[in-house]
């Protein structure tokens, strides 16, 4: 473990190739004791992010988005969580990683842009402290540098004034100017790896396109990774490469952004597509939502967990759905976990769903 | 901040000007004749009217709150002699100017505030963050638990109980009393060491208790976990994220604690015999000492409306969030 000092070199060293991603997670599983029993969160999910790109996760409420990422970054509550698996960091370890090696990644390597940035800031300090702790704590920079960072920061953001509104306090910023302060304070050390957790959820739809152009020309600029968890479809398609689809703690589809939005293989993303509505459509044809709610994680359904509320599960040989968690096939490229055939799907989605997209 | 100051300080003198009258009237509109209380055996009618003049007591209520109110700012005299403002009144029972007897008084209880809201602010604060910090585990579960038994204590239990197991039965400790500071410090703080632990007791857990709530609510707070996202440590998140969230709550209640024990802690100084102004007011009721009453009461509710006054301005320095106008 004494990479921890040089990710960069690591980094920059497999350059472009495939061997070892930047973000690489393996199995990772994450579960949670509670009263009512054991809540499987997150089961068995591989996934990985390249430096530069920008892999979006989709899911329900209670898909495991947020949780695989709190797991990413080592926030969640050691006393009552189980993870196993594997998380690596241009190739350091980070499940069960010691908390000191943790503190020291985290804002510095990693960090993570909150959905609510008025809770998510501290109310009790300005500001240009709270981008500047950040700055201190991983650089050792003098209380003036760090401060000096801030105002470079807000000012790449596009705070206006920032050398005044450095000294201000959360509750003196909009709600756009927040996330603006917080992705300045995500950032402030040059992350190579950042997660936005539905960083624009909060927002009005204008402030929300400014957000996204913000992280998209701030990626360009340092060639960040970035996980962008959202239950937005739209906002995914505007901003990542990849799309990686959770449900009940798994991923159901992954591929890359015009795999998956284009040509949707899995019955829960075309349910997902078919709930959104389209600006160019008819506006009298009603919405068609996933039927049913999404299952209680800790107790799954039988088989594939997305089967009670599957259309298609009867055309299935040997009723495969309630009796067998479909994997996630094929290894690489455009993959699903579904029972139906490569045939039958690419039949469904031409004959029935596509028509419904417009 | 300036501005906060003045313009609270004239609010709290139109509440205490409210509240000393509707005292005032309260004590006086109640059926006791002060007169005729002090009016001895061989009371006639002749006798109990010329107590009553003597008294002040044949104006009408108007007149002698007027009387009693204006003498706070200038002083009055009485036929046993002036009383120099702040006057609030003669004591027809006791026989002295009350002034002289809550000035007599207050130190007692000034010395057993102080020396509890250090046992306490220490104890209770300091154990309720050492719960919050071992949440769940068995040092929070003692913690917890010691807290709910010593805040469903009741003084009157606790006192005789202390009383018992450190004075009469050990000798470990001083039989209680109030020796000034400015006399014997050590005396004075001996002879007050058993109503501390005692008065304190029940604070202590009632901190500990408030400390280790908020702190916990705190702790799952988004901008605490925003703090632990940044790599700051956990001591950091403790103290400087959640800490500094917690302590509002806190100053808050704490600020009207103060004034109220202040005011006097009535059943802890009868219990241990100590006389400050807890017991003065109960004394005083059972006297029917409705003058002593009053004067009690307004020192009482002056405390409670300044240490509001000061809680509202610590507020504003602990949440930025708080404007004062």
């Amino acid at each position: 473990m004494t990479t921890l000092a040089k990710p960069e070199e690591a980094a920059a060293d497999r350059g472009g190739s495939s061997s070892s991603p930047f973000l690489s997670v393996r199995d990772l599983s994450v579960r949670f004791s509670t009263e009512d029993g054991v809540v499987r969160a997150v089961d068995n999910l591989s996934f990985s992010v390249e430096p530069g790109t920008t892999l979006g996760i989709v899911g329900e409420s209670g898909s495991g988005k947020s949780v695989t990422n709190l797991a990413v970054l080592g926030l969640h509550n050691p006393d009552s969580t189980e993870i196993t698996g594997s998380i690596r960091l241009a190739g350091q370890e980070l499940v069960g990683a010691p908390v000191r090696e943790l503190e020291k990644l985290r804002g510095n390597t990693m960090a993570m842009i909150f959905q609510d940035p008025l809770t998510a800031l501290s109310p009790f300090h300005t500001i240009g402290k709270q981008i500047g702790e950040t700055y201190r704590k991983h650089t050792g920079a003098s209380k003036k540098e760090a401060r000096d960072r801030a105002i470079e920061m807000l000012t790449k953001v596009g705070i206006p004034q920032p050398t005044t509104r450095v000294d201000d306090y959360p509750h003196q910023f909009s709600g756009g100017m927040r996330q603006r302060a917080m992705i300045a304070m995500s950032l402030v050390c040059n992350p190579k790896l950042v997660i936005a957790d539905e960083p624009t959820t909060a927002l009005d739809v204008t402030v929300q396109a400014q957000i996204l152009d913000l992280l998209k020309d701030l990626q360009q600029e340092m060639g960040t990774a970035i996980i962008l968890i959202t239950h937005d479809l739209g906002v995914v398609a505007k901003t990542a490469q990849d799309i990686m689809v959770m449900y009940a703690g798994r991923a159901v589809e992954r591929g890359t952004v015009r795999e998956v939005l284009k040509n949707p293989q899995h019955p829960y993303t075309w349910g997902l597509l078919s709930s959104m509505p389209s600006l160019t459509g008819p506006v009298d044809i009603p919405l068609r939502p996933v039927r049913g709610t999404p299952p209680s994680l800790i107790n799954l359904p039988t088989g594939c967990p997305f089967n009670p509320r599957c259309d298609h599960r009867e055309q299935v040989v040997g009723g495969k759905c309630t009796t067998e968690r479909p994997p996630l096939a094929p290894e690489t490229g455009h993959a699903t976990a579904c029972h139906l055939s490569v045939g039958q799907k690419q039949s469904i989605f031409i004959d029935q769903i596509q028509p419904r997209l417009g | 901040m300036l501005r906060f100051l003045v313009r609270r300080s004239l609010g709290a003198l139109v509440i205490l000007l409210v509240i000393s009258m509707v005292t005032f009237e309260l004590f006086f509109a109640i059926p006791q004749d002060p007169a005729r209380l002090s009016c001895g055996k061989v009371c006639t009618p002749e006798n109990l009217a010329l107590i009553r003049h003597s008294m002040g007591l044949d104006e009408s209520t108007i007149m002698q709150f007027w009387h009693w109110f204006s003498g706070i700012f200038t002083g009055r005299d009485y036929s046993v002699g002036h009383c120099d403002a702040p006057c609030f009144g003669y004591s027809f029972v006791k026989q002295e100017m009350i002034t002289d007897v809550l000035l007599d008084r207050f130190p007692t209880t000034l010395s057993l505030t102080f020396g509890s809201v250090v046992v306490f602010l220490l104890f209770g604060v300091g154990t309720g963050m050492l719960a919050a910090h071992k949440q769940g585990k068995p040092a929070d579960k003692i913690a917890s638990s010691a807290s709910l038994i010593a805040s469903s204590m009741q003084i009157y239990v606790a006192g005789p109980l202390a009383l018992y197991v450190f004075v009469y039965a050990t000798d470990w400790l001083k039989q209680p009393a109030y020796i000034p500071i400015t006399e014997d410090p050590i005396a004075w703080f001996s002879g007050l060491l058993v109503p501390w632990i005692v008065l304190s007791l029940i604070w202590t857990a009632n901190y500990t208790r408030m400390t280790r709530s908020s702190m916990v609510e705190q702790l799952s707070e988004d901008y605490v976990r925003t703090a632990r996202a940044k790599g700051m440590t956990g001591r950091s998140v403790f103290l400087r994220f959640a800490w500094r969230g917690a302590m509002g709550t806190i100053v808050t209640v704490f600020g009207i604690d103060l004034g109220t024990l202040l005011g006097g802690a009535i059943i802890t100084e009868t219990v241990f015999g100590l006389h400050g102004l807890g017991e003065l007011a109960i004394r005083a009721y059972f006297d029917s000492d409705l003058s002593m009453l009053v004067g009690v009461t307004l020192v009482a509710a002056t405390l409670i409306v300044v240490f509001n006054i000061i809680v509202d301005a610590a507020y504003a320095l602990i949440d930025p969030r708080i404007r004062l106008a």
